[in-house]
């Protein structure tokens, strides 16, 4: 009896005890949003890592595009969050980010491959730390429904075309096959700046400041309130929602209801997807005004977070994610702009049949060139949002008809200069 | 025969069961309230059963409350009260710089005050709109009509419902290419974009939150109508009373107590409103539909620098008013009482 309780208390012990590959284990996780389908490549890629190091496991845990917006950065203001996430907001969460230049085998590859887009992952002053790997950039810019343009018989304007040729040639097309949307604009402040920096906006004073209302912001902001009141856009998108709310019109580019998008690069797999053959959707580049033809870069990195516990870990997975081979298999898959400077220079073998894809994933790439440099330091601007929010939120007061275009650009002073001060009260 | 007893002996196991558990509980507890009681005396013994509420009450009301007013006396944007900035009042100072307080636009924060004013019309129409409903329900199903039980169960259903839930069903139905907008046009109509118009905006968004929350309120209401005694209506018909006059001389006055219920959790609701809204209208066109609590929400949260203190400063002049309706339910409830 006694042998027979002692054998059992034994194995309940070993039983206990965990296994030699559970002690050796460490577990991270990764926030992650998708816009499509480039969340199962990740997941295959750190299936792949799994393989080759047995000792570390990468959860990855799917949020929606707002969780990382919004929820995120109050878990990193209260210390926690997970070891890594995916985010789009760079400047603004720079903070949280954890500098792996210190735990990488080969700094030098990220200094290299990801130079221009590292700066946009510090805080002011740093000219240092690395905080992730770029999982795509992104440019803004329009697609238009090519089948739409044909059916109503117009033509469409060139590559140096103007905003307003634009604005008239959609309203043509839009009029003559009764469409309702004949330009859609996603309702985003960081979309509007692609507009008011062509127009000649200069967004930084001479001290590097925001100064966000001058002649070219006027200029463009004017054109958006004029083609709401024309019905060049319809009001559903700027007018029907408050504050800085996003609202996109891929839906209604996908109907079919849409004759001219402006949006950005991320948009191709979900189209590559969703329209298939039922019509021709075409990329065109950005239109101009007299300063420039320039849409608003951006992109998105999977970061290291300072508060992980497990900081060498992290480096070796986001060293493994960011290794050529691999980066370049995902950007291939998800139909991404590479955030990788050697992956671009070598081009990438887009694994895609359709020669709409091909042609719109060119015309992007394409745009990387003629984007403004304005853009990219208001890209990297740490407060970029601060700007971006008040700018949609008052112009669509000024859409449906609660203040005047002129108080409208008052207010926008103010909540950019109101918003600064809070972030820099110590 | 077995079968038919087995149910039986199975309640007494489990109520001789419960009884001996209850014993067990009892007995232990009663050396430890015995010893609570030498140590405080009887008189203190109250608050030894209030406690576990009180603490509850305190963990999760009081101290929030108290850090929430903390917040909105500080600045700048970190999280954590002890590494914030001391800003006194100022964060009420820029709630209420107003050079015209019926003009939302002249306030320094006018989407505060746009808000403070949609919330206000929202709770003037919404609880009046909820009440008549309810009470107009109530009073039908109350009737001897026929399926009364399902359409109790139809009305009550939507109460049910996630409001985000509710929020996207009416979303669907009244976008432009919604359900309605598909029956305007079948019966030769034209679509109509509900919500680009301020006035349809609010008109839906006050529609959808009595939709949704009317049963429950109804409920009351039917309960009351229920405890009103057969034969006060008796009476009345053999005095050939009008029907209008029945329900003014004997239904409402009778129902009074629970119509004031009604009144004050519908006005408290109401206030308070955020979900439905938010996700039906966004706030939208411009701030036609903005609510307070979305104000406070999108200053704290939603925006890149997230301005805790003054959302705190907001959500504090939120729960004075609310304090003030609380007060107004006790009053009114009070006042009722004696009367009866």
């Amino acid at each position: 009896m006694q042998f027979r309780k002692f054998v059992s208390l034994a194995a309940l012990g070993l039983g206990l005890l965990p296994s030699p590959q559970a002690f050796a284990e460490t577990t991270l996780h990764m926030m992650w949003y998708s816009d499509g389908g480039e969340g199962q490549v990740m997941q295959d890629l750190l299936n792949g890592f799994e393989k080759t190091h047995p000792d570390i496991k990468v959860v990855l845990d799917t949020v929606p595009y707002k969780a990382i917006n919004e929820s995120l950065p109050v878990q990193l203001a209260a210390g926690q969050g997970p070891d890594m996430a995916r985010v789009t907001d760079l400047g603004g969460l720079a903070r949280y980010f954890l500098d792996l230049r210190p735990l990488l085998k080969d700094p030098a590859y990220f200094d290299t491959n990801f130079g221009p887009f590292l700066p946009w992952m510090r805080v002011n002053g740093d000219t240092k730390s690395i905080g992730g790997v770029m999982t795509q950039m992104t440019v803004t810019g329009p697609f238009i429904n090519k089948t739409l343009f044909d059916q109503a018989g117009v033509a469409v304007p060139g590559p140096k075309a103007t905003w307003d040729d634009w604005a008239a040639a959609v309203k043509q097309v839009a009029d003559k096959v009764k469409a309702p949307y004949p330009l859609a604009i996603d309702r985003s402040g960081h979309r509007f700046y692609g507009i008011a920096i062509s127009m000649g906006s200069k967004v930084f004073d001479d001290k590097g400041e925001p100064a966000p209302i001058d002649d070219g912001f006027k200029e463009a902001a004017k054109r958006v309130v004029d083609w709401h009141a024309r019905g060049v856009m319809s009001k559903e998108l700027w007018g029907s929602v408050s504050g800085a709310t996003y609202l996109g019109a891929n839906d209604q580019f996908k109907n079919g209801q849409v004759v001219m998008y402006l949006s950005g690069s991320w948009q191709i797999p979900q189209f590559a997807k969703t329209i298939g053959n039922s019509f021709d959707w075409q990329a065109v580049p950005n239109p101009c005004g007299p300063a420039a033809c320039s849409g608003m870069p951006g992109g998105a990195a999977l970061v290291g977070l300072k508060e992980t516990k497990h900081p060498k870990e992290v480096a070796e997975v986001l060293e493994y994610l960011a290794s050529e081979p691999v980066l370049s298999q995902f950007y291939a898959r998800s139909l991404f702009i590479p955030g990788h400077t050697g992956i671009a220079a070598k081009g990438l073998d887009y694994k895609t049949d359709s020669p709409l894809v091909k042609a719109a994933l060119n015309v992007f790439v394409g745009q990387v060139k003629t984007t403004s440099p304005l853009a990219f330091k208001l890209q990297g601007y740490q407060y970029n949002r601060a700007i971006f929010n008040p700018v949609i939120s008052r112009l669509g007061q000024v859409i449906v008809g609660e203040m005047s275009l002129e108080d409208a650009e008052k207010r926008i002073a103010s909540d950019v200069a109101e918003q600064l001060a809070v972030a820099r009260k110590k | 025969m077995a079968l038919d007893k087995a149910p039986d002996q199975e309640d007494n196991f489990l109520a001789g069961l419960a009884t001996r558990l209850w014993h067990v509980t009892m007995s232990l507890a009663e050396p430890v309230m015995a010893g609570i009681q030498r140590l405080i005396g009887a008189k203190r013994m109250p608050w030894v059963f209030l406690a576990p509420n009180l603490v509850f009450f305190a963990t999760f009301v009081f101290v929030p409350l108290l850090i929430d007013f903390g917040y909105s006396l500080t600045g700048g944007t970190h999280l954590f009260l002890s590494q914030r900035p001391w800003d006194g009042s100022a964060q009420y100072g820029h709630l209420f710089n107003c050079q015209n307080f019926s003009n939302p636009n002249s306030c320094e924060q006018d989407r505060f005050w746009h808000a403070i004013f949609n919330t206000g019309t929202f709770v003037v129409f919404q609880v009046s709109a909820m009440v008549l409903a309810s009470l107009i329900t109530a009073l039908a199903l109350n009737k001897r009509i026929r399926a009364r039980g399902f359409f109790r169960a139809v009305f009550f259903f939507p109460v049910l419902l996630s409001p985000v839930v509710v929020a996207l069903i009416w979303k669907w139905i009244l976008q432009r290419d919604g359900l309605l907008n598909a029956w305007l046009t079948a019966f030769g109509g034209s679509k109509v974009l509900f919500f680009i118009s301020p006035h349809w905006a609010m008109f839906w968004a006050i529609f959808v939150s009595v939709w949704a929350h009317m049963g429950f309120y109804t409920l009351i209401l039917l309960a009351g109508l229920q405890a009103i005694p057969g034969d006060l209506y008796e009476a009345a018909q053999m005095d050939a009373t009008s029907a209008t006059r029945v329900l003014w001389r004997i239904t409402l006055p009778l129902l009074m107590p629970n119509l004031i219920v009604v009144v004050v959790l519908a006005l408290i609701k109401s206030v308070q409103t955020f979900d439905e809204v938010y996700v039906l209208t966004g706030g939208g066109p411009g701030t036609a539909t903005l609510m307070i609590v979305q104000y406070i929400y999108e200053t704290g949260f939603a925006n890149q620098v997230q301005n805790f203190g003054l959302a705190a400063a907001a959500s504090v002049v939120l729960g004075v008013a609310l304090f003030f309706l609380t007060l107004l339910q006790l009053a009114l409830s009070r006042r009722k009482g004696e009367a009866l």
